[in-house]
């Protein structure tokens, strides 16, 4: 326990005070530019999934079989792992492992020290996002460079994704033509998307035909082949996993799936949900480094695997289904939330209803007790998600965990961090009266008689809202009336 | 204690008692099965990846070179890579590429690398297979047919039987024992390299082939 606290303590995830969230919010809300980017966005791809699902009997079975296959997955997942390393190993992948983000990082480090790496390109890596492996390369004067169209727009930008598949999608091409022209030599402003898209390509070609290193994350890791798989459609994952000498790929402990026919459900409900594609351009296949009589590919090929709170989620049956997440996006494009106030709100690495049910583990509650909050508990996200993670229920969960006094043994790091003495002992005199007949009739007597005094500012109710008042007469009065 | 074994201490101190059942995927994808036949398959496959993009081209066992020596004129495609050893690429050898350069893959990557990146304008391999549910080329590397050669030049042209197209991913997994032995790198292939990133606004050659052209042997003959 106490080395998780210190892990957490050491987190390097941009933490957001509970003031400056809802400042975020706030400010995000307000900005009708943003909330027009994020509207047209997620209905566009509300619409694009739905379009891939015509088959409701379909979808059903699917998402029944994606559920079983990660929870399956789940239930065998250190034999899985342990199966996995030596399959890899037998492959010819050497395979790390990394308890917090500092020590992935190490490892990451140490081998580009080895290979007296400059350069390092990198497809698209949620982990390498939630390990800040981009300035912890920089701090050690190894250069970490975005490929993926979207993250190298992020990074020219100075910024962060701001959703997990399209990490630039609050950005207009308006903002890109100003930031390629001011950041790339020889680029004149072209708003043009095609031209765009061109300018990126040649930039980054250079790169990879020079990088000493390529990473990427991993979509499934299987343990029966040693095989990681790479979902992708720009071909940038192909490049940095194909050209450079050396591969390092980096994933969470979770991704681990024991069966090689079991990708073929978790791929295809993966790219329909996430994007509404039937399937990505390129599903690629990786079981080892260049070997025997190849002409190419990578000479070494690594995997870190990365636990950073993900163990404490497992120990929980009902915190382990976090951990079926297959990261589509699915849900945030469907959340109400996240739709008005967008990725960067949030202040974590994932950000909307995913984010919100995975940071604690990653950062401890005292930091994102709030995130659970955050929430109308509509339902839509738990509705979409095609490996039927209970969104909704967990939310309520860690709001539980949160709100809850401290105990001993709590289920996670954080416990009890929103834990405030009044408002839970003014719940309880409510469960009480409202509990009681006769209490609960005494109240509402007093209540209807001194409405005069119920103040005109009720604290965050009235920033919206008239304020609430009792009514003249109480309901049994004026049913007792009418008899 | 390592990472490691602290990683799995802590996993299996939580671990349930019981692994879950295996699950079945045969009983979502058997009921599903479309019993079409090999042109219905073709016909899906060809619908599907033109979807994405890519050209196809119906033709024969007799008649590929000769399509893929108008192809490449058409496209004004100086130089030609592909593996010489394979049975295409010795047809290939054999009948020439008209005006085009037909330069076979020689020594490792490190070898040939700047030419294959700023002077070879496509690249020619041979499809494994193919599936007709997501019109997707299943591509696996080989000594004579590196991961490289269907990834860096700007057009990628791929032969494929059509005999070879299965129904869906799953079937090509199962039914060709993938399982037993994968090589280095094995690809699905759906299209030329795109990306939405911009605005949603969908542009094709982003990092890999700008352009994706399959040519489909059909032994039933009805090329077009």
């Amino acid at each position: 326990m106490s080395t998780q606290a210190q892990n957490t303590a050491g987190q390097p995830i941009a933490f957001v005070s509970a003031q400056a969230l809802r400042a975020r919010m706030h400010d995000a809300v307000n900005d009708a530019h943003l909330r027009q980017s994020f509207r047209g966005a997620m209905d566009f791809l509300m619409a694009k999934r739905a379009a891939q699902f015509p088959d409701e009997g379909e979808l059903d079975s699917l998402r029944g079989l994606s559920e079983a296959i990660r929870q399956y997955s789940l239930s065998k997942l250190p034999d899985l792992l342990e199966q996995l390393e030596a399959n890899l190993t037998r492959n010819g992948i050497q395979v790390h492992w990394a308890e917090t983000p500092d020590e992935a990082n190490a490892i990451m480090l140490g081998i580009a020290r080895r290979h007296q790496a400059r350069l390092i390109v990198k497809g698209k890596s949620m982990v390498s996002e939630e390990i800040e492996f981009n300035h912890a390369m920089e701090a050690a004067g190894v250069g970490a460079l975005e490929s993926d169209m979207g993250e190298y727009i992020v990074q020219l930008a100075g910024e962060k994704p701001s959703h997990i598949i399209m990490p630039a999608i609050h950005q207009t091409k308006q903002q890109i033509a100003k930031l390629f022209a001011e950041h790339i030599p020889g680029v004149d402003y072209t708003d043009n998307v095609d031209a765009l898209i061109q300018i990126g390509r040649r930039v980054l070609r250079e790169k990879f035909e020079i990088a000493d290193i390529g990473l990427s994350g991993v979509n499934f890791a299987v343990a029966e082949t040693g095989t990681l798989c790479l979902v992708e459609n720009e071909g940038n994952g192909r490049m940095c996993t194909t050209v450079p000498k050396v591969h390092i790929a980096i994933t969470g402990i979770e991704k681990v799936i024991e069966k090689l026919e079991h990708v073929a459900p978790l791929f295809s409900i993966l790219t329909r949900s996430a994007t509404g594609q039937a399937v990505s351009t390129y599903f690629n296949m990786i079981s080892g480094p260049r070997r025997g009589d190849d002409r190419d590919g990578p000479e070494e090929v690594h995997l870190v695997l990365l636990d950073n709170g993900r163990s404490q989620a497992y120990a929980d049956e009902q915190l382990r289904k976090t951990l079926q997440c297959i990261r589509c996006g699915a849900c945030m494009n469907h959340c109400p939330v996240y739709t008005r106030i967008g990725g960067h709100a949030y202040g974590t690495t994932y950000p909307g209803p995913i984010g919100k049910i995975v940071s604690p583990h990653m950062m401890g509650l005292e930091q994102t007790h709030l995130l659970p909050t955050a929430s109308s508990l509509c339902g839509a996200c738990g509705e979409v998600c095609p490996v039927k993670i209970p969104i909704p229920e967990l939310l309520i969960r860690l709001r539980g965990e949160a709100q809850s006094a401290p105990h001993a043994n709590p289920a996670m790091v954080g416990q009890g961090a929103g834990y405030d003495a009044k408002i839970s002992l003014l719940w309880k005199l409510w469960a009480r009266l409202y509990a009681r007949p006769a209490t609960y009739r005494a109240f509402t007597w007093l209540a209807t008689r001194l409405r005069f005094l119920t103040p005109k500012q009720q604290s965050g109710w009235t920033a919206a809202r008239t304020p609430l008042k009792p009514a003249p007469r109480r309901l049994r009065d004026m049913v007792k009336d009418r008899r | 204690m390592s990472a490691r074994d602290r990683i799995l201490a802590k996993l299996r101190g939580k671990q349930p008692a019981q692994p879950g059942t295996l699950p079945d995927l045969s009983a979502h994808y058997t009921p599903r099965a479309r019993g079409e036949t090999k042109a219905a398959r073709l016909a899906r496959f060809r619908t599907g990846i033109e979807g994405f993009h890519a050209e196809v081209h119906v033709s024969s066992e007799a008649d590929w070179p000769a399509l893929l020596t108008r192809l490449c004129a058409d496209k004004q495609v100086g130089t030609l890579m592909y593996g010489a050893s394979t049975p295409a690429g010795r047809r290939l050898t054999g009948a020439g590429c008209g005006a085009t350069t037909l330069r076979p893959w020689a020594g490792q990557v490190e070898d040939i690398k700047a030419d294959l990146f700023h002077r070879v304008d496509a690249g020619f391999t041979q499809a494994r297979g193919a599936i007709a549910e997501t019109g997707s080329l299943i591509v696996w590397s080989s000594p004579d047919e590196p991961r490289s050669l269907s990834l860096v030049p700007p057009i990628h042209f791929a032969l494929l039987d059509a005999a070879t197209i299965h129904p869906t991913f799953y079937d090509a997994l199962v039914s060709e024992n993938w399982a037993a032995g994968l090589p280095t790198n094995a690809l699905l292939i759906s299209g030329p390299s795109k990306t939405a990133d911009i605005q949603q606004t969908l542009a094709y050659g982003a990092h890999g082939p700008k352009e994706l052209v399959v040519l489909v042997i059909n032994a039933e003959g009805d090329a077009e």
